[in-house]
């Protein structure tokens, strides 16, 4: 890993949103917390116990639980729905986008188990399209945290944000290097490391990967600047372009489709601003399956390996 | 109510004398004036679906009479707007395709001008075909049109005044076609479950839909029996009988606060007070031609005066 990054440990981004969700709860008396049947897997237990009066258990019933959250939402609450990423998406896509992205509610929908590293339940529900869908729709905020600290900080600062959120989180343990208390600015980039021969800009779990290919890159003498993007919509542009200015290519890695996630958030903004060599870390049109999360992700080209070659084939691209 | 004569201002009605001097909400119309109301709102309807040839008449002027029974007299809300409507009670239209009641029913009763009824459904409106939050139209408190959501937001607005401990309750009108949507059902089953006892909701029981009578396209079967076995409290009336309506709309308040929500099927007749439009489903989506327009205008008294 990076020094200036040490890692502090290993927690679950899903274990950063459950004590999020508790804080804020505690600070802001309008937060009220909704679940479709998984409050344990979503680590909401906490903020259930201390708040039983602000807690919606509504069933296997995804699509009346955002309903409800935008009714909350109305009468001035601020609803945190939780559910595994797949049925926070698309099986609600016409729920969130007129009740709650066209109704322009304060709804935080909150999304566990994201991607393949979901693991052994498999493809059904291992999310791979979410970041697509839900940046498509106008209004939405759509942030995936890149660890246990970021997950937590981003949690209780979108409680202060006027509008609906798609959070996006997920199941394994996974390595801790964001510092603690950092203040999270939704849409603002952060410099991991300063470099000068390619950008790679990572964002949720393929944060931590990414840092150990600018490491191994750094032993083969190519300097990769590396970006933290954890907010996919609205993206920040100036921290994207100010770096490609410099390097003149990009990889960008994210537990997701290739087709419209971070990558293609990035390829449209160089295409109209900056056209540069792109290569993209992502799924490749496929569905996943049943694995560990660490042999999916290798299985499916998500791995720091998959990184640093990326990073080379660019550079011979520009 | 007040009438100028030589000697000054005569109050001719006790009950407004009393109003002005307690501060007390608005005095209540009775039913003949409500029924006079509800003649305008129809003519509102006709001419907004009319002017701008599109736009759903038939449930609009099937729920004419209950929507002019809820804002005029049942409901208890205010002008200026206010999206939390804390203190008030609050009304969500599920079937947002019945927009043009809706619009008539929320400028009469002085939340935008009536002047504002000309633009429905035309560009850079306010008025949106169905119903929306988006250009800030005063009166709506969430997107509607895509049926099957409208309860839950209800049941979720309720729920955050239990939380509050507000007194409002939260009243939600659907179409009966859209009670096939399953996302209706998931939204009553959990109604029951959290005893939201602060929710009254109204179905406009009018057997029609686009394709057809429900019988035929997809049988409801004994609604009533189906709300009472999900565990609601179920009233019938005939929404079309103003009287009906308002002593119904009385009585389930009267059942509320008591650990089950409430519901009313509610009879009505597709296209009331439109001779040519009822005891069909063809008006549902259909604009009356030049022709048509005035015939039913001529069936329906102007009483308000037209925008």
């Amino acid at each position: 890993m990076l020094k200036d990054y040490p890692v502090t440990g290993k927690k679950a981004t899903r274990d950063g949103f459950g004590d999020g969700l508790l804080e804020i709860g505690r600070r802001n008396h309008n937060v009220v917390a909704l679940c479709a049947d998984l409050a344990g897997s979503l680590k909401m237990n906490a903020f259930i116990d201390a708040f039983p009066e602000r807690y919606v258990q509504v069933g296997i019933a995804e699509a009346n639980m955002m309903g409800i959250a935008a009714g909350l939402a109305t009468v001035g609450k601020i609803p945190y729905t939780g559910t595994f990423a797949n049925f926070s998406t698309g099986r609600v896509y016409d729920q969130i986008r007129q009740s709650i992205a066209y109704s322009h509610k304060n709804v935080k929908i909150c999304a566990s188990h994201a991607g393949l590293t979901l693991g052994e339940d498999g493809a059904t529900h291992q999310i791979l399209e979410d970041i697509g869908m839900m940046k498509m729709l106008p209004g939405m905020t759509v942030i995936n945290p890149c660890d246990y600290q970021q997950t937590k900080a981003a949690t209780m600062a979108i409680a202060e944000h006027h509008g609906p959120v798609y959070l996006r989180f997920g199941r394994p343990s996974w390595p801790i290097f964001m510092p603690e208390n950092l203040p999270f600015v939704i849409g603002k980039g952060i410099l991991i490391q300063e470099g000068s021969d390619v950008t790679i800009i990572a964002t949720g779990h393929l944060v931590a990967y990414a840092m150990e290919a600018v490491a191994s890159l750094e032993a083969q003498g190519i300097s990769a600047e590396l970006i933290n993007i954890h907010t996919i919509k609205p993206l920040d542009e100036e921290i994207i372009l100010d770096s490609v200015a410099k390097t003149r290519c990009v990889v960008t890695a994210e537990e997701h489709q290739r087709n419209g996630g971070l990558g293609d958030s990035v390829a449209q903004l160089l295409a109209r601003r900056m056209p540069s060599p792109q290569e993209y870390v992502a799924v490749n049109d496929s569905f996943g399956e049943s694995g560990t999360p660490d042999q999916l992700l290798k299985k499916y080209g998500l791995s720091p390996e998959a990184i640093h070659e990326a990073a080379k084939t660019v550079i011979g691209r520009k | 109510m007040l009438v100028a004569t030589e000697e000054g201002i005569l109050i001719k009605d006790c009950l407004l004398l009393l109003e002005l001097c307690s501060n007390q909400p608005i005095i209540m119309p009775d039913i003949q004036e409500l029924k006079r109301i509800a003649s305008q709102v129809r003519r509102d309807i006709i001419r907004m679906v009319h002017q701008c040839q599109s736009g759903h008449p038939g449930g609009s002027l099937g729920c004419t009479d209950l929507m002019v029974a809820l804002y005029f007299k049942v409901m208890r809300h205010k002008q200026p707007f206010s999206m939390e409507g804390r203190g008030e009670d609050l009304f969500f239209l599920s079937n947002g395709h019945i927009s043009p009641v809706w619009y008539s029913v929320l400028s009469r009763s002085g939340y935008f001008p009536t002047s504002e009824l000309g633009t429905f459904r035309r560009i850079n409106s306010r008025l949106q075909g169905h119903p929306t939050t988006h250009e800030g139209l005063p009166g709506v408190r969430v997107a509607s049109g895509s049926l099957g959501q409208g309860l839950s937001v209800a049941i979720g607005a309720a729920l955050g005044k239990r939380m509050d401990k507000d007194p409002g309750m939260v009243y939600v009108l659907t179409g009966d076609g859209e009670l096939q949507e399953g996302q209706i059902w998931e939204a009553i089953m959990s109604a029951a479950h959290h005893k939201v006892d602060n929710l009254i909701a109204m179905v406009d029981w009018n057997g029609q839909q686009i394709d057809g009578p429900t019988k035929l396209v997809m049988s409801l079967g004994d609604l009533e029996a189906k709300w009472k076995a999900f565990g609601w409290i179920v009233l019938q009336m005939d929404g079309n009988d103003m009287e009906e309506v308002i002593n119904t709309l009385d009585q389930a308040k009267r059942l509320s606060g008591k650990q089950q929500p409430v519901a009313i099927l509610m009879k009505t007749e597709m296209g009331k007070g439109v001779d040519f439009m009822e005891g069909s489903h063809h008006w549902h989506g259909v604009a009356p031609n030049d022709e048509q327009k005035d015939i039913a205008l001529a069936q329906l008294e102007e009483t308000l005066g037209d925008y």
